[in-house]
């Protein structure tokens, strides 16, 4: 690498992270960043960002050693440090905010103790000097109430507004360099939206030097001025954002930027076939149950659908929306408080311990996280013949036999058989995760953000197996999640879920066309788009939160085209549209096209 | 496998060897434990009886071995029937909740609040003390901890997907106990095991020294501290040996469990 150029205020050569032995998870890694400047480190996971991040600090995880290389920042040479330089360095100089907020608080310390925490220890100002900087700094990061928050506990601040006081932490002590790690990956959209904005605002303020480390192409893309690429520890390509999205030299990138938009993988669904799941009016909730038979804290209020058999249908919505409760219910875990569950025209018992086993069967479920998801005690072949021989009586010959078709039948080598899942990578426990459901030769199901975990290569490649799946064995699914974008490439059709309420149903190819649900039109303005200038188009998005009227529209604190006096008092009603959709709504389709176009005319 | 480290790999030694001594007990020991062997009582150490001899001139190295087959030989049947009991109430508490795990945790959180010596003392007065009654006491005393804290553990993993994918598969409770739930939580049951065992070594031999344990001629270590309390003023090793022997074997068992905690402990962080 050649000598550092002298406007560098940072600046990084041949960088060697080695693990265990000594085989290197980061090498030969080399850049600079300019005062001010903003450079995003790009890659899935494994790629060695959060590790070079973290070698900023002068820091390497238990089990990993920083090897080789240089980092400077300003005149000082971090890897040449002290301990004692070190800890002067860390939170002072350079400042980290974690992926998760709520992880990073000591839930038993007011927010304002915490955030002023690194001047006071540092010495840097006193008491009533650092309290007056983290309000400023609460005010530049549009927290609602700047000079009240501070003396309020984490839990009892919203996950977006504990993301943006991460900011404030960090940024009290004017740090020459601040390492944002993944910080909006585990909000939803809408949330996600105001924190970044609130981030760029103070980076853009303050003149900080930071560096962004993210998986999400489109994320990086509003914050960054440059991008690095990274790849199984290596550089792959390191270019100005514009010109990285524009013209991306390198495959891999290319690579990212296709796994970004999912291609449609969905096919003709057959609209006549009879109804395989149906539900209706369910009520769904926790603690005891009220006299009418209501629980206390209800989650679903009057959901109904129908998948048609070898279709799909997508439920979408934030989190805490119910969505993955509605899987819970009609795989029995959670008795439903009201309403029906049909399949193929016969009721299904509100239990798990009253079904059938061959209604059992039918319906499989599979969860989000394939870490826990798996267990651990077990191989994977044990965890596959389980249900073979539940739902089957197969053992034996017959069952190794089929262990490793069904392992085939998810594209995964049957030599992974005998490994305990903790041998696994992500993606190949998501599919053991399927080959489970598929042992039982099942017609529904149920996925539970099966692919929010994963990276967007290996997430598409997950989408990929359940499209060819669903092709084969006529399978049709329940797929829940959070991603419009991963919704609208497999499903055929789409429920939008808002506080347990459903707000739109559609079919998959009317959810973009206008008129929407003005909670629809939300999320899907909120999902980052993949160039520079995205983050200044969209508008606000608001907190969820619930309405306070019982009677009320359950979206109207937050609806932008709510009606005074008529969406505040009365509940609204079922609205079908000429697209092919239904929604929950007061204002018409008429009205509903004119105020939508009318405010995408807004700048 | 991971290697040991000196200390535990010292406390293994420790252990072992009283448990050889245990089973051994019969052929390894120079005299019978009850016969008077010389006139010469609790005299020091010396080549023919190498831990002294007791307050009646009981050969005291016999006396201490067979006294480890009380000792270690109740503590570890009654630790295993306390751990069994909790184990299982605590694994079906947290599989099916519910009345049962109502109705389990508030009966067993009510004999925590008993104070365990007086309990024991209690019931070894009014029915008389032997062998079986002893083995009962302890392992009922120590079933409520052990209940509560595998309770804990299989409430956790009971929350985890995997568990709530056997359950939607139609599983029954027993399964799910057994397959699930139980191979999850193996190294920290084991862990309150040992913990457990000192606990119920200690129990034991402080009745015994209270005179309400193994009753003479019979001797557990407690008993032998009891029987040679009066050489204590001249520096007997009688009265020493045995008190050895309890800090030995519990500090050891402390260790081993130590190490095999820290060692989870690394594991996880990597």
């Amino acid at each position: 690498m050649s000598a550092p150029s002298p406007n560098a205020h940072v600046s990084v050569s041949g960088l060697r992270v080695t693990v265990g032995g000594g085989a290197a998870i980061v090498d030969d890694v080399g850049f600079e960043i300019a005062r001010g400047e903003v450079l995003a480190l790009i890659g899935e996971s494994g790629s060695g960002k959060t590790t070079i991040a973290l070698a900023m600090l002068g820091y390497a995880r238990a089990g990993c050693r920083i090897a080789g290389g240089r980092v400077q920042v300003g005149d000082t040479d971090v890897l040449g440090l002290s301990a004692a330089g070190l800890a002067d360095l860390r939170g002072r100089r350079v400042a980290y905010i974690p992926q998760s907020a709520a992880a990073a608080f000591n839930p038993a310390q007011r927010l304002m103790t915490q955030v002023t925490e690194s001047a006071r220890i540092h010495g840097l100002l006193d008491r009533a000097a650092a309290e007056r900087k983290a309000v400023g700094l609460f005010r530049a990061l549009a927290l609602p109430d700047p000079e009240g928050v501070g003396e309020r506990f984490p839990h009892q601040v919203s996950g977006g507004q504990l993301q943006r006081i991460t900011a404030a932490m960090a940024l009290i002590t004017d740090p020459d360099l601040v390492i944002l790690d993944e910080p909006t990956t585990a909000l939803d959209v809408t949330t996600q939206i105001e924190v970044l904005r609130a981030f760029r605002t103070v980076v853009r303020e303050l003149h900080t030097t930071a560096i962004y480390v993210s998986h999400d192409l489109a994320v990086v893309a509003q914050m960054a001025d440059r991008i690095i690429v990274l790849k199984g520890g290596r550089m792959q390509e390191e270019a100005p954002t514009q010109r990285l999205l524009d013209a991306p030299a390198h495959p891999y990138t290319r690579e990212l930027l296709a796994a970004f938009a999912p291609s449609p993988r969905r096919m003709e669904a057959p609209v006549a076939a009879p109804a395989l799941l149906e539900v209706n009016g369910l009520v769904a909730g926790y603690g005891p149950q009220a006299r009418d038979g209501a629980p206390m804290v209800p989650v679903l209020h009057d959901v109904g659908f129908a998948i048609p058999a070898g279709s799909v249908l997508g439920v979408i919505g934030e989190s805490g929306c119910g969505k993955s409760t509605l899987a819970r219910v009609i795989a029995g875990l959670l008795p439903a408080a009201r309403g029906t569950v049909k399949l193929r025209g016969e009721n299904l018992p509100a239990r798990v311990a009253d079904r059938s086993r061959d209604q059992l069967r039918r319906v499989q479920i599979v969860f989000q996280s394939a870490d826990t998801a798996l267990n651990p005690a077990r191989t994977v072949r044990h965890i596959l013949a389980r249900p073979l021989k539940f739902y089957h009586g197969l053992d034996g010959d017959a069952a190794r036999r089929r262990v490793d078709a069904l392992l085939d039948m998810v594209r995964l080598p049957a030599t992974l058989a005998d490994r305990p899942p903790g041998a696994l990578s992500g993606g190949q426990k998501q599919r053991v995760n399927f080959a489970r459901a598929l042992a039982a030769e099942p017609e529904l199901i149920l996925c539970d953000e099966v692919t929010s975990a994963l990276d967007a290569v290996v997430g598409a490649a997950v989408l990929d197996l359940l499209a060819e799946l669903k092709r084969e064995l006529g399978l049709s699914y329940l797929f829940i999640s959070h991603d419009l974008s991963t919704v609208r490439a497999i499903c055929d059709q789409v429920l939008i879920l808002y506080f347990g309420h459903r707000m739109e149903y559609a079919q998959s190819g009317a959810m973009l066309q206008r008129p929407m649900h003005p909670y629809s039109d939300l999320l899907i303005a909120s999902v980052p788009e993949l160039r520079t200038g995205w983050l200044d188009s969209v508008g606000p998005t608001r907190e969820a939160t619930p309405s306070r009227h019982r009677t009320a529209c359950v979206f109207f604190p937050r609806c932008p085209v709510s009606i005074a006096g008529l969406c505040d008092t009365t509940p609204p009603p079922p609205r079908p549209l000429s697209k092919g959709a239904e929604i929950l709504c007061h204002r018409d389709e008429a009205s509903l096209l004119a105020v939508q176009d009318a405010m995408k005319e807004m700048p | 496998m991971r290697r040991l480290s000196p200390i535990s790999m010292a406390a293994l030694a420790v252990v072992v060897a009283w448990a050889l001594a245990a089973v051994l007990a019969p052929w390894i020991a120079p005299f019978p434990p009850g016969r008077i062997v010389t006139r010469d009582s609790l005299a020091d150490l010396s080549f023919r009886f190498p831990l002294g001899t007791d307050y009646l001139g009981r050969d005291m190295l016999s006396r201490v071995l067979f006294g480890a087959r009380y000792t270690l030989g109740i503590a570890a049947l009654s630790t295993s029937l306390a751990c069994l009991m909790g184990v299982t109430l605590g694994l079906t508490a947290a599989a099916r909740g519910g009345w049962f795990d109502m109705a389990a945790s508030r009966i067993l959180d009510a004999m925590i609040s008993v104070p365990s010596l007086l309990a024991a003392l209690v019931v070894v007065s009014s029915l008389g003390s032997s062998i079986p009654v002893l083995i009962a006491v302890a392992a009922v005393i120590y079933t409520p901890g052990a209940y509560r804290l595998s309770r804990a553990i299989a409430v956790n993993i009971n929350a985890m997907d995997f568990v709530a994918v056997a359950r939607a598969r139609g599983e029954g409770t027993l399964y799910l106990i057994a397959a699930e739930i139980l191979p999850n939580m193996i190294l920290p049951v084991l862990t309150d095991f040992g913990l457990r065992f000192v606990f119920v070594v200690l129990l034991l031999t402080g009745m015994s020294f209270l005179g309400l344990g193994i009753q003479p001629p019979n001797a557990d270590w407690g008993t032998l501290v009891r029987e040679n309390v009066e050489g204590l003023s001249f520096g007997a090793p009688a009265v020493i040996t045995p008190a050895l022997a309890i800090a030995t074997l519990t500090i050891a068992v402390n260790a081993l469990i130590d190490s095999v905690a820290t060692g989870r402990r690394d594991d996880d962080i990597r």
